[in-house]
């Protein structure tokens, strides 16, 4: 009889070797849990340049296939995983709405890039201050665009907390923080006096 | 280049060109607002400037400098000859109240969506434009967007999603033809003005 942590909710698969054939016990929810994160149907919803680069990380050179996340379905009834990317205008934002509302449940939404976390350096008349004004968002990735290896840390965190159950907000950090790195930051603007 | 035109404009208009000038190949004629039409008019039809072609009309905010606030900027081109001109008439109070100027639609149908981007980011009303309504923002929309008086960062509520069964297309029948949309479609006639 062996053991096998499955990570997140404490969940303890046992297996039990009594025949030839075998079988484990588990939590029916983290079951499901462990089918949906490596199943995730895909809609993408792209609107701008970092189109561009999720066209890169979709390909094989990066390959989201090794993740279960290969599957594009091009209507929102048959996806789980709505990728927002890019720009959403002020007028856009009710097709988005709809869009996440024609999903089925259980449905997850991934915020690929600055502009669809937070607008971006578009600050103003006709930009979306990010979606989660409309739509709730599970993963927020950071970048302008955001380099494919930090999606796919977006990509693994959400199958992370689709195993856990969790749907607070996540957000993709930068390898280096710029506030503990701001030393080594170019200072723009006017030499300050004080140096 | 063109400054032939120019004269041609002085000596047929008189009074309404208020100032002109050339510099660098550009040749610029201030107008008269009333007389916008017409000067278009004549600018289209006369065989000496058969401006054929209409390339933009825009406009540019001079809040707090200069007091018809508007300048309404129109470049044309002329196919035949080669030459290409730039008139600019100025028109509005400071309030941005009373922007009024001709339409430019009976002279070159292109002009239409064109200035009806114009009233959409500037407010610039063109009495006789056939449809005059937003084009780019949605009609919720409060304010003009691109004048000097308008917040940089000032964002307006979000709009529900509009339900139209029976949906305005973008443009009219006089308006240029979508793809698969046949003139056959309609009575002889119809389809031009």
């Amino acid at each position: 009889m062996g053991e096998v942590n499955s990570g997140g909710a404490g969940t303890t698969i046992q297996v039990l070797e009594g025949s030839e054939t075998g079988f484990a016990t588990t939590r029916f929810d983290a079951l499901l849990n462990w089918a949906r994160k490596y199943s995730l149907f895909q809609y993408p919803f792209i609107t701008a340049c970092c189109a561009m680069e999720f066209m890169a990380m979709a390909s094989p050179r990066f390959d989201m296939a090794r993740f279960g996340a290969e599957a594009p379905r091009f209507s929102p009834r048959q996806a789980d995983l709505l990728w927002v990317v890019g720009t959403i205008s002020q007028r856009q934002a009710p097709a988005l709405k709809r869009i996440y509302e024609q999903m089925a449940d259980p449905k997850y939404v991934f915020a690929f890039g600055t502009c669809a976390s937070c607008g971006g350096f578009y600050d103003n008349y006709t930009t979306l201050a990010g979606i989660d004004k409309v739509v709730p968002v599970d993963v927020y990735v950071p970048g302008c665009p955001p380099r494919p290896e930090a999606v796919i840390d977006g990509l693994l965190l959400l199958q992370d907390k689709i195993a856990r159950g969790d749907r607070t907000p996540a957000i993709v950090k930068p390898r280096r923080d710029p506030t503990v790195h701001a030393g080594n930051l170019v200072r723009l603007g006017k030499k300050s006096t004080a140096t | 280049m063109s400054k032939r035109v120019l004269e041609l404009l002085k000596s047929k208009f008189g009074d309404d060109i208020y100032e002109t000038h050339s510099q660098f190949g550009d040749d610029t004629a201030v107008v008269n607002p009333e007389k916008w039409r017409a000067i278009a008019q004549f600018l289209r039809d006369d065989p000496q400037c058969a401006m054929s072609m209409f390339v933009d009309i825009t406009a540019v905010d001079y809040h707090g400098r200069q007091t018809p606030r508007f300048e309404v900027v129109l470049h044309l081109r002329s196919l035949e000859r080669g030459h290409r001109i730039r008139l600019k008439a100025r028109v509005g109070d400071d309030e941005g109240t009373s922007v009024e100027i001709d339409s430019l639609v009976p002279v070159w149908k292109g002009a239409n969506w064109f200035e009806r981007e114009c009233f959409d980011m500037f407010g610039v009303v063109f009495k006789g434009h056939p449809d005059l309504r937003r084009i780019l923002m949605y009609p919720e929309f409060v304010g003009y967007p691109l004048r000097k008086d308008y917040p940089a960062d000032k964002t307006q509520p979000l709009i529900e999603l509009r339900n139209v069964p029976d949906k305005l297309p973008p443009f009219g029948i006089d308006e240029g033809m979508p793809f698969g949309r046949q003139t056959h479609d309609y009575p002889r006639g119809e389809e031009t003005n």
